[in-house]
């Protein structure tokens, strides 16, 4: 449930019911009235301590406290998957089918459990839709994944390789990834292309799939830049936070790059790791069969059995760093490009609003001019004109609030998200690593009584 | 940057001992007879070149004193090791392999690499690589401290090599032996050593052989030499494998220690998320995964690349039998020659005897040291597989708990 409170106490700790109990003691003189959500074991409360005005003067620190509103809970149910690739056609225009399947019990869906037969252009379809609907109002469309050319060709060219079903798992599984977070998006779940995706079993053919990749949507964001670079911001409260938050999305976008491209190597070595091992395997079983005393080889054959079972350990390791840690990073360098964008939606709302102003104040002067001459047509049209502009004007200040409104849900929102995925993401990377162990540890102890018995 | 600037003076005595077991093991039965114990307790390292502190303890009375202490180099290793392999009388013996050189490569690379980056670097991060490039830097060293030990204390333990005068000269002789080193060369002109070494393949493969016992030793080694050599490639591949994935898990804690401070105004949750797994990488998967790369290293890397030197050493033995062999079947041959002529009999019925003679005590000596080289091998296998296995669970053990642990953490939070 919600609760208001309003506080004007000099002190007050705010106990937060988590799992682990979070005390937070806070001087604070509060002026405005607060909305905060009640606790529940599931939802977690964001408190934003932002230090708008700090008086080192006064015995205490005045603290805005900030919380972010939620929609709701993210009490709806739903699980998408998607699997079983299939090759469709042949030459260069084959395609790759993908099952979709969606078990749900939100009531927006016709059914329960239902599935359907999508291609990766039918997701750029839909994330085209999406983007070209919400972008601009400042919600964060998760981008599509990537295209790969080369990828696509190996599999058309009909090579049934190791790497063309690396490929097709890679994609498949950034698929599946890409809508789990539409539709964790309470605005997007109830979007009617996606209804429609989830749903239909015949979809259009999506055509003009130019899809806001990370790249398209840079170039957005560079252009929008352009513009921003020509205006000067007035800086209120308000626009503080968005200052704020557009560099630590400048700071983290950075540093996820960093961390991505170290895993990337991580993964690289694990690979070599692996080779490397099961060549060691081949050289010891070939060095056992050469040992002329009867249990040294034996063991040493032994070894070469444990050194071929480590080998598959570290190429299911490698998989775990990649597709838990080395996506998961991947992911979110392209989402927060999709959050820059959103951010300069605002600016470029912003600017409309500030032309429209502008244009305004031109038209007034210009009727002041007219009120000495004897025009009375062209007045009239002038005044007709103002009329527009001051309408245009409202708009532009209300699109302005609106966007700005929404920006703040959408951020708090997708940090929240971005909390929990990291955290689960981190835990079972933590799992797949005991994995490992539990098993080294069972092979290890198997080899020891056969290394023990050379005598 | 000199790396002599970077690192402290290694520590003496107590420390090298203690985790210095690994390269004893692929000896066994080193250092047990008290009556000559040598051992290395102290090392320098000026620019490359490596000076280590000799220290002998003896009861014989060969030598001038109980016991003392000699600065010896590299070089002065190879000396001795040469000087035994020209030695006529050893023709029969398994010579100890000599000592490799010391090899700086890898972390004098790596010392390059740090100095380019330092600019692109954070504190943090130089601070980590320093670090990690110092313990790469002692790893090395306590392993050339090792081998130079082992090689002196396989000398101590033989019965007859233990009694060469040129080792009781490099174990006491307290003044530079360079010059030594120079008059050796100029004596020896290196007979067997100038000899090409790819010859000795086609000799041994060749000579026909009268000994069972030898023909199955031939073939056994031969066989074994080449499967060893590529066991030991394939070993250190992987090791260095391992060594790169402990940096890379070095390199990500560094990254994930900037990212959790831009999160520090950011959310509780996440940054105590990001803090414990840079914690948990840092501390637990570095360590352990460096130590697994280290001890994997040292147990069979090692083994393995010891023993296919001692193989080398039983080859030339081989070598220097089937060398003796045909000696005598020239010998024979002069002297069926010389019946036939009827000059010089004697003479050659005399060389014949000598080659004989010199044959079968070669053969015998060589029967013996082949005999307890399998022995040998056979102990060392066993020992270094055996505590690698031990290593490897334990270390699989550790990180299991510290994993399970950081998962409570973050799931309870």
């Amino acid at each position: 449930g919600f609760y208001r409170q309003t506080l004007h106490t000099n002190k007050t700790s705010i106990k937060f019911l988590n799992k682990g109990k979070l005390l937070l003691p806070l001087d604070f003189y509060c002026e405005t009235s607060l909305c905060f959500q009640a606790l529940d074991n599931r939802n977690v409360m964001f408190v934003h301590l932002s230090a708008f005005y700090s008086y080192r003067s006064l015995p205490f620190c005045r603290f805005f406290l900030q919380i972010e509103e939620e929609e709701g809970g993210d009490s709806f149910d739903i699980h998408i998957s998607v699997s079983d690739p299939e090759k469709v056609g042949d030459g260069m225009n084959a395609y790759m089918a993908y099952k979709v399947t969606t078990k749900t019990s939100v009531a927006l869906f016709r059914q329960r459990d239902f599935s359907v037969k999508r291609r990766f252009s039918d997701f750029l379809g839909l994330h085209s839709k999406l983007a070209s609907k919400y972008l601009h109002i400042g919600y964060i469309v998760p981008p599509a994944p990537e295209k790969s050319i080369v990828g696509m060709t190996k599999v058309k060219v009909g090579k049934e390789d190791q790497s063309s079903n690396e490929f097709v798992e890679r994609r498949r599984s950034a698929l599946e990834r890409y809508l789990m977070r539409t539709v964790k998006h309470p605005i997007l779940l109830k979007d009617p292309d996606v209804l429609q995706f989830l749903e239909s079993s015949e979809l259009p053919r999506a055509v003009n799939t130019q899809a806001l990749s990370s790249a398209g949507i840079l170039r957005m964001v560079n252009k929008a830049a352009e513009a921003v670079n020509k205006m000067t911001i007035k800086m209120n409260e308000s626009d503080a936070w968005f200052e704020e938050k557009q560099q630590h999305f400048e700071n983290l976008d950075a540093q996820l790059r960093k961390l991505h491209a170290s895993v990337e190597c991580l993964v690289c070595h694990r690979k070599e790791l692996s080779v490397n091992t099961a060549q060691f395997a081949k050289s010891a079983a070939m060095l056992g069969n050469s040992e002329d005393h009867t249990a040294l080889s034996r063991a040493l054959s032994q070894l070469a059995e444990v050194e071929e079972k480590i080998d598959q350990l570290h190429q299911d390791q490698a998989n775990a760093d990649f597709y838990l840690f080395s996506e998961l990073l991947g992911d979110y360098v392209r989402l927060i490009s999709a959050v820059k964008g959103v951010f300069d939606q605002r600016m470029k709302t912003w600017q409309k609003w500030q032309d429209s102003q502008m244009l305004l104040q031109k038209k007034r002067e210009a009727e002041a001019k007219l009120q000495f001459t004897n025009k009375p047509d062209k007045l009239q049209q002038t005044k007709d004109e103002i009329k527009e502009l001051e309408g245009r004007v409202q708009q532009g200040e209300r699109d302005f609030e609106q966007i700005s409104k929404t920006i703040r849900k959408e951020v708090s929102r997708f940090e929240k998200d971005r909390v929990k995925d990291f955290k689960m993401s981190i835990v079972k990377y933590l799992e797949s690593l005991v994995q490992t162990q539990q098993q080294l540890i069972k092979y290890w102890e198997a080899f020891l009584p056969e290394a023990k018995a050379i005598s | 940057m000199c790396l002599q600037a970077l690192l402290p003076r290694p520590a003496p005595h107590a420390s090298f001992i203690q985790e210095g077991s690994a390269l004893r093991s692929v000896s066994v039965d080193l250092n047990n007879d008290a009556s000559l114990l040598i051992d290395i307790p102290d090392a320098l390292c000026e620019r490359d070149k490596v000076k280590f502190t000799v220290h002998t303890k003896t009861t014989l009375s060969s030598f001038q004193k109980p016991e003392f202490s000699v600065p010896r180099q590299h070089e002065d290793f190879i000396w001795l090791h040469d000087t035994l392999v020209e030695t006529e009388d050893y023709a029969g013996l398994i010579i100890p392999p000599a000592p490799p050189k010391p090899d700086f490569e890898s972390p004098r690379e790596k010392m390059h690499k740090l100095g380019e980056g330092e600019a692109t670097m954070t504190k943090e991060e130089y601070t980590k690589m320093k670090q990690e490039l110092e313990a790469e830097y002692l790893a090395v060293f306590k392993k050339t401290v090792q081998v130079h030990e082992v090689f002196l204390q396989r000398l101590s333990s033989h019965p007859v090599l233990s009694k060469d005068r040129n080792f009781q000269i490099f174990l006491e002789y307290d003044q530079d032996l360079s010059v030594r080193r120079k008059n050796a060369k100029e004596m020896f002109g290196g007979f067997f050593k100038n000899m090409v070494k790819s010859a000795d393949e086609v000799l041994i493969a060749g000579v026909k052989e009268v000994d069972d016992f030898f023909e199955q030793e031939k073939t056994f080694l031969l066989d074994y030499f080449s499967k060893i050599k590529e066991a030991t490639a394939k070993a250190e591949k992987m090791t260095r494998s391992h060594k790169n994935i402990a940096d890379d898990y070095i390199r990500l804690s560094a990254t994930l220690n900037s990212l959790s401070a831009e999160e520090s105004t950011n959310y509780y949750i996440i940054k105590f998320c990001l803090k414990l797994f840079q914690n948990f990488l840092r501390v637990c998967l570095k360590k352990v995964e460096g130590r697994v790369a280290s001890d994997e290293e040292l147990k069979l890397t090692e083994l393995l690349r010891y023993y296919m030197r001692d193989i080398q050493a039983a080859k030339d033995l081989l070598y220097r039998r089937a060398r003796a062999l045909a000696d005598y079947e020239n010998s024979n041959k002069a002297l069926d020659k010389a019946r036939l002529k009827g000059k010089d009999v004697s003479q050659a019925e005399e060389h014949q005897k000598r080659c004989l003679q010199k044959f079968d005590t070669l053969s015998e000596s060589g029967k013996k040291e082949l005999t307890n080289f399998k022995a040998r091998r056979v102990v060392a296998f066993r020992k270094n597989l055996v505590e690698m296995a031990e290593l490897e669970v334990k270390h699989a053990k550790n990180n299991m708990t510290l994993l399970q642990g950081c998962i409570e953490l973050l799931s309870g939070n």
